[in-house]
């Protein structure tokens, strides 16, 4: 936890009220989302007892399985759920837009949006990691035969599930992380994983919070207390009140994910947030590929080679997420500043036309001069980035110590235009205020990795062919 | 009648399990728990008399699988079990009932069935376990499987391996769990009797189909042995406490609630999940950094309350020699927040 952080939870104690630790809104908020409640049987390994789905505040669908342990009324709540989520993943597959690759000498195809889909918290998140395992391997024939929509139902869960996985996606979000991304509470973590305690802490402040806690969980585990007085004994009966008693137990919980997403919705978007979710785009189109032409499962375990390239782009989706983070959000950049990562300054000296003519041709190396008060902890040398030119370098000459901070001489190359004077704008003219950092965003290639084939034995060498029973 | 019983009062004195050991070690600067487990004392109904209910318990339909799984494991003559750790057919007893009176005497028998080494199954050994100078029984829920030379302790759980993987969270608290049978059993029988390699026996992917894992519980094993010595100054604490401190449930809430003022907690909001009386302690905290966790309370430059920290900040509270850096850091974060919120 940064200190900006910290302080800002302080004086969210302090006051009583939910303090804003993001100035814009980091997350793709989709315009047409699907909201979805799981819960799960207390004891057993991922069982289903029941979810609420649907696609607008006024439409909840409530889908109830009686008997839990039944292993024929699991499976026809999974065929059930698949009949609720199925349409609306697929409906996102139809008007396509032509994106250019390779330099503009080729183009692909991505659907113009994506399907979103929210759960309530992490535990949401792992309960549909879990039952897209449980029935992605399901066969359609054989012994015990489930509806062809179930193992396709957990296809489409096992990829939602992978996805949120990467750092910045939004296909599959949850609530509780999306809202403490932006506001901060004055309690600890634990206490705001429960949605009800921190959505009251948002909405209403302090006391209503408090009140939340003992209130109706967000699932995807029960309260024992419940399972033990309510549950067991409408289950034990097979009471046709069930349902009722499990609808009011979700409804405050799937009201407070729909009042969510209008809190999120009413933050203005940060600027990076678009070219994410372009990504996310992209990501689906691909899996909707997938399905169309091939339709394996996803293996159970991926294979040495498979996993330490999904791990790198696990680490290079997360330091540029962070990255853009800081670069949208001037709140976010703050703690950068506090840590010595960025400072602010004034130019006070500019030489926007210096040509460096040592080399073989001369080059446009405009230098600058910026003042600043704050701690800098760059020394000479290193690339410096300015979120408001991100494509501009600017390498640290000198740093030189002044009687209130320090003077640090820039050399910028970049984002000038082509010609030998830069282009109106494009460098910092004396007077502005400018924020320098070592954040960068530039492209970061892909580490090589060998064809599975080739598997060194140091990682256990080929795979063996790919076992795919469940 | 010791001190500690006077401590405890009337009631009966609450029995230790491994989870109440392995949460013991979870908060080990607790003076409050120390003291108040080392007296046995019925802390959820002592959190109610006050005020302070928790919510703490275990779901019927979780009980119901785990004992399911175990009762099918332990079917026939522990064929199942037998089949799962790949032991040849043999001896087995079970030690356990469940009764205060016959603690002693299940405990020596415990001690001379383990003490032959004959090569077999033994449910529920009665152990003992020295906790903060005080030697309490161990009602534990285990199997020790002796295999040629070595007891190797055997735990049956009922959390899903899914693909070679389960929950973090329990497998640790198993892990911890076991390490606390390993240390009792090792006291009893000396360290090289037992191994410190566990078998965790659990349902297989979504079915009931057991497997068996095994863990190395060295590195649980060393964090206990400190923990538990550092308890060990717990008696000498007790013998320290004013005589008019009591955790009687029969006495009247104002008297109790100066009791527990006499005894210090170091709270943090991972108590909330692991000790009954978690909610008064928490009341008792606000306002301190630590309520908000350990991490903010860190990045806040360990200052010890909130009104301190936003002083500081603000500059409107002076530093003591200590703070001078804390405050340089809230002072600077203050100014930054500031400045990102009213641009």
């Amino acid at each position: 936890m940064s200190t900006l952080v910290a302080l800002a939870r302080a004086q969210a104690f302090a006051s009583g009220k939910a303090q804003p630790i993001a100035t814009v809104r980091h997350l793709h908020v989709s315009d047409d989302p699907l909201v979805l409640i799981p819960l799960a049987m207390a004891g057993e390994a991922n069982a289903p007892l029941a979810a609420m789905i649907g696609t607008s505040l006024e439409k909840p669908r409530l889908l109830v399985v009686s008997q839990p342990r039944n292993r024929d009324e699991r499976f026809a709540f999974t065929a059930a759920l698949a009949g609720e989520l199925l349409p609306y993943l697929e409906s996102f597959a139809t008007e396509t837009e032509a994106v250019a690759v390779d330099r503009g000498r080729d183009v692909r195809y991505r659907y113009v949006d994506a399907p979103q889909v929210w759960v309530p918290n992490p535990g949401g998140v792992d309960f549909l990691r879990l039952l897209g395992r449980s029935t992605r391997f399901r066969r359609t024939d054989g012994d015990y035969p489930v509806p062809p929509a179930v193992p396709l139902l957990g296809q489409w869960l096992t990829f939602l599930a992978s996805a949120a996985e990467m750092p910045g996606s939004a296909l599959l979000s949850n609530t509780v992380q999306a809202l403490g991304m932006h506001w901060t509470t004055g309690q600890s973590a634990a206490e705001d994983a429960q949605l009800g305690s921190l959505f009251a802490w948002i909405t209403e402040g302090a006391a209503a919070a408090r009140e939340a806690e003992n209130g109706p969980v967000a699932g995807p585990a029960t309260d024992p207390g419940f399972d033990n007085k309510v549950l067991a004994p409408l289950i034990a009966e097979s009471s046709p009140e069930l349902e009722e008693v499990l609808r009011d137990l979700l409804t405050p919980t799937w009201e407070r994910m729909w009042r969510s997403l209008d809190l999120l919705r009413a933050l203005p978007a940060g600027a990076r947030v678009g070219t994410r979710w372009d990504s996310d785009r992209d990501t689906y189109s691909a899996f909707v590929e997938h399905l169309a032409e091939d339709g394996a499962p996803q293996p159970r375990r991926d294979g040495a080679v498979a996993a330490a390239s999904r791990l790198q782009r696990l680490e290079n989706a997360a330091a540029r997420y962070a990255v853009q983070r800081a670069f949208d959000d001037p709140l976010v950049m703050a703690e950068h500043r506090l840590t010595g990562a960025a400072f602010a300054g004034v130019v006070t000296l500019a030489n926007p036309d210096r040509i460096d003519d040592t080399g073989k041709r001369p080059v446009l190396r405009p230098r600058i001069m910026v003042a600043t008060t704050e701690p800098v902890r760059v020394e000479a040398g290193t690339n410096l980035t300015s979120p408001a030119r991100p494509s501009q370098k600017a390498k640290v000459i000198s740093v030189a110590p002044t009687a209130d901070g320090c003077d640090v001489l820039l050399e910028l190359s970049g984002g000038m235009g082509r010609k030998l004077v830069a282009e109106p704008g494009s460098v910092p003219a004396v007077g502005e205020r400018i924020l320098l950092t070592t954040l960068s965003e530039a492209y970061r290639p892909g580490a090589a990795f060998p064809d599975p084939a080739d598997t060194p034995w140091t990682h256990g060498g080929p795979p063996a062919a790919a076992v795919t029973s469940a | 009648m010791s001190r500690v019983d006077q401590l405890r009062g009337s009631g009966p004195r609450k029995r230790h399990n491994a989870r109440t050991i392995a949460a013991l070690t979870g908060n080990p600067g607790c003076t409050r728990r120390a003291v108040l487990d080392a007296a046995g004392v019925d802390k959820p109904r002592l959190a109610e008399t006050i005020g302070f209910p928790g919510s703490f318990g275990q779901s019927r339909f979780a009980l119901a699988r785990g004992n399911a799984f175990e009762a099918m494991l332990k079917a026939d003559d522990c064929a199942l079990l037998r089949s799962v750790l790949s032991l040849p057919e043999g001896r087995y007893e079970d030690l356990g009932e469940d009764s205060d009176d016959t603690l002693t005497a299940r405990h020596t028998r415990t001690r001379d069935v383990l003490a032959d080494g004959d090569a077999g199954l033994l449910d529920h050994p009665l152990l003992t376990l020295s906790v903060a100078g005080q030697t309490v029984f161990l009602e534990p829920d285990l199997i020790a499987a002796q295999r040629g030379d070595v007891l190797q302790v055997v735990e049956i759980k009922s959390f899903a391996i899914v693909d070679g993987q389960a929950e973090s969270a329990a497998v640790s608290s198993a892990a911890v769990q076991a390490a606390v049978y390993v240390l009792a059993l090792r006291q009893l029988l000396g360290d090289d009797r037992v191994s410190h390699d566990v078998v965790l026996v659990c349902p297989e992917n979504f079915s009931l189909q057991p497997t068996a894992v095994v863990l190395d519980v060295r590195k649980q094993l060393s964090t206990l042995k400190r923990q538990l010595s550092r308890l060990a100054s717990v008696s000498s604490l007790i013998d320290e406490l004013p005589p008019s401190v009591t955790f009687d449930v029969a006495q009247p809430v104002p008297a109790l609630l100066e009791s527990l003022t006499a005894v210090e907690a170091r709270y943090a909001p991972e108590c909330l999940s692991a000790c009954e009386l978690s909610v008064y302690c928490r009341h008792e905290a606000t306002g301190a950094t630590a309520a908000l966790g350990r991490p903010v309370r860190d990045a806040l430059g360990g200052v010890a309350t909130v009104d301190e920290a936003l002083g500081l900040a603000a500059g409107t509270v002076l530093p003591t020699p200590e703070q001078t850096e804390a405050a340089a850091l809230l002072a600077a974060a203050a100014r930054l927040r500031n400045e990102a919120l009213s641009a």
